[in-house]
């Protein structure tokens, strides 16, 4: 049975390289999904405020739209939509009361009680698919490639929708690991990388990613990989910016999971969408001759 | 009651029903629009109405009926009246325009982004769509803008008639027929394919390829105009596709 495909917005402009290379991927990998043909933006921060539950309306409303389809299944790619989906669920399934609020508010919708189940590329492959399944199919391995895996926070947080464990994490790695790459652990892998710092302070998130990457470069990894387009923004296109600002700030190829899996499977470089990456991403690969 | 007996009238009696046009009570006849029946209470309409056939967007009308919570919409003069309904017009409601000049634009996302930033207020509460008298997919038309496909938005948007209903219940506080102006026009004018052969056709009538055939039109009296008129080759109304007229001179 196929199951629902959930995007969001970001991955439709300006993420379009994580959009491509997953979808690609997803296809070389025989899992069958279906990009939802209504949906809204998630709101893409789950509102903290315990009583706000107008913002819990637009996340709830995909669920819904994924119900309607009769798919039991969601799946995404960008991991602030998938934070927001998948808390927003949690409150379905979990709290009556609002479950009672929501529903009245929504008159037009079926009623909702959390009955999705929303996953992300992730822990669909490790759950789902499996990871012996996932390696049967690497056809390019890539040998040699020192990659620091990025979680950043809302894949890992609340640990209610977590994919592993917050504190010692290893689902990044182990996925690294079946793409051939060797893994470079560093220790603020699960910082925050500023996050929408980016807009009302974009120093502190400037200073915030310097020390980010120049961990995971000194802990010997010569790129990144990450899941998220705001951690792209901060962490790949803010280096631009960075090196203005601070002496030495280094170049670190950035990549999306999927552009890194899509390689591995032997896929052309046309599916990854790697003008929008950082020159250095797309001459690494080259380099390396994986491309 | 024998069909000998029964009075037959001709003159019908219309069935009055009370309705509240801003809080006063009326009795009008069941059978007229709500614009009617304003004007049947006696009002006269100045402004809020235009082309009494449901197009323009003048006449958004907001009602409530008897123990029902919700609000309804309706264009005054497409929607009858309901006994004890409370209504009020609602011609024109307050939203800003962007401006700009449409030659500087390039039909990208990040400029309906720039102009209009409280598209990204939205939060998909749908009381835009619950309340557009078109059922026009308001949140829906915004959504697919929030994601950047102007084409889609456009698509959607198509029947709206700017009436500003949307607007008035946003909770994002858009304007959000604005906006979807905008994506149309950006659609229309540089997203949407060019029909090439329109540009072959312009060369041929700047070529003067059609020069002859007018100036002998200009050169006839009425009669021969006439004439010649009645006397044309029509396509016949079973043609296919493949039909070509005989005289083929101007094709």
């Amino acid at each position: 049975m196929s199951i629902s495909y959930y995007p969001g917005c970001t991955l439709k402009t300006k993420a379009k390289n994580l959009e491509t290379s997953a979808l690609a991927a997803m296809k070389e990998l025989g899992i069958e999904v279906e990009e939802l043909d209504r949906w809204n933006c998630c709101g893409a921060v789950y509102s903290l405020a315990d009583d706000d539950l107008i913002h819990i309306i637009a996340p709830v409303r995909d669920l819904i739209r994924v119900k309607e389809r009769g798919h039991d299944t969601v799946i995404t790619l960008c991991s602030m939509c998938y934070n927001t989906l998948a808390r927003a669920n949690e409150l379905m399934k979990t709290d009556e009361e609002k479950r009672k609020t929501i529903n009245m508010f929504m008159d037009e919708e079926q009623d909702y009680a959390g009955e999705v189940r929303v996953v992300h590329l992730f822990d669909y492959l490790r759950d789902d698919y499996g990871w012996d399944k996932l390696k049967e199919k690497i056809k390019k391995p890539l040998d040699g490639l020192k990659v620091g895996p990025y979680y950043g926070c809302t894949l890992l947080r609340p640990k209610e929708v977590a994919l592993d464990r917050p504190d010692s994490p290893s689902i990044f790695e182990k996925f690294l690991e079946i793409l051939g790459a060797e893994v470079s652990n560093f220790p603020l892998a699960t910082q925050c990388c500023g996050t929408y710092q980016a807009i009302g302070n974009p120093d502190a998130a400037t200073k915030i990613s310097y020390e980010i990457l120049t961990d995971a470069v000194a802990h010997g990894a010569e790129a990144l990989a990450l899941t998220c387009p705001l951690c792209d923004y901060n962490l790949g296109k803010r280096q631009n910016i960075m090196k203005d600002k601070i002496e030495g700030a280094p170049e670190v190829p950035v990549y999306y999971f999927t552009q890194l899996l899509a390689v591995a499977l032997g896929l052309p470089a046309e599916d990854c969408h790697f003008e929008l990456n950082r020159e250095s991403a797309v001459n690494l690969l080259k380099e390396k001759s994986y491309i | 009651m024998s069909a000998e007996t029964k009075e037959v009238t001709t003159a019908v009696e219309a069935k009055l029903i009370p309705i509240y046009v801003m809080g006063k009570k009326y009795e009008v006849p069941d059978s007229l629009t709500i614009m009617k029946a304003i004007e049947y209470a006696g009002y006269k309409y100045i402004r809020g109405c235009g082309c009494r056939g449901g197009v323009c967007g003048a006449c958004s009308t907001v009602y409530r009926k008897p123990g029902d919570y919700k609000i309804y919409t309706g264009l005054a003069c497409q929607t009858v009246v309901e006994p004890e309904m409370y209504l009020t017009q609602l011609p024109f409601y307050p939203a800003i325009r962007a401006t700009y000049n449409f030659h500087e634009l390039e039909g990208k996302p990040e400029e309906i982004f720039e102009l209009y930033p409280e598209l990204f207020r939205c939060v998909a509460c749908n009381a835009c769509s619950k309340v557009c008298p078109m059922d026009v997919e308001v949140m829906d038309y915004v959504s697919a803008l929030k994601r950047g496909d102007i084409v889609e938005a456009a698509k959607i948007s198509f029947d709206c008639i700017q009436c500003g209903l949307c607007a008035s219940r946003c909770y994002g506080e858009m304007p959000q027929y604005h906006i979807a102006q905008l994506a149309r026009r950006l659609a229309g004018a540089y997203l949407t394919p060019r029909a090439e052969h329109l540009k072959t056709m312009c060369a041929n009538i700047d070529g003067g390829r059609f020069k002859e055939g007018l100036d002998s039109l200009k050169a006839m009296d009425v009669d021969m105009l006439k004439s010649t008129y009645q006397e044309r080759e029509l396509e016949p109304a079973t043609a296919g596709e493949d039909w070509a007229p005989k005289d083929s001179t101007y094709l």
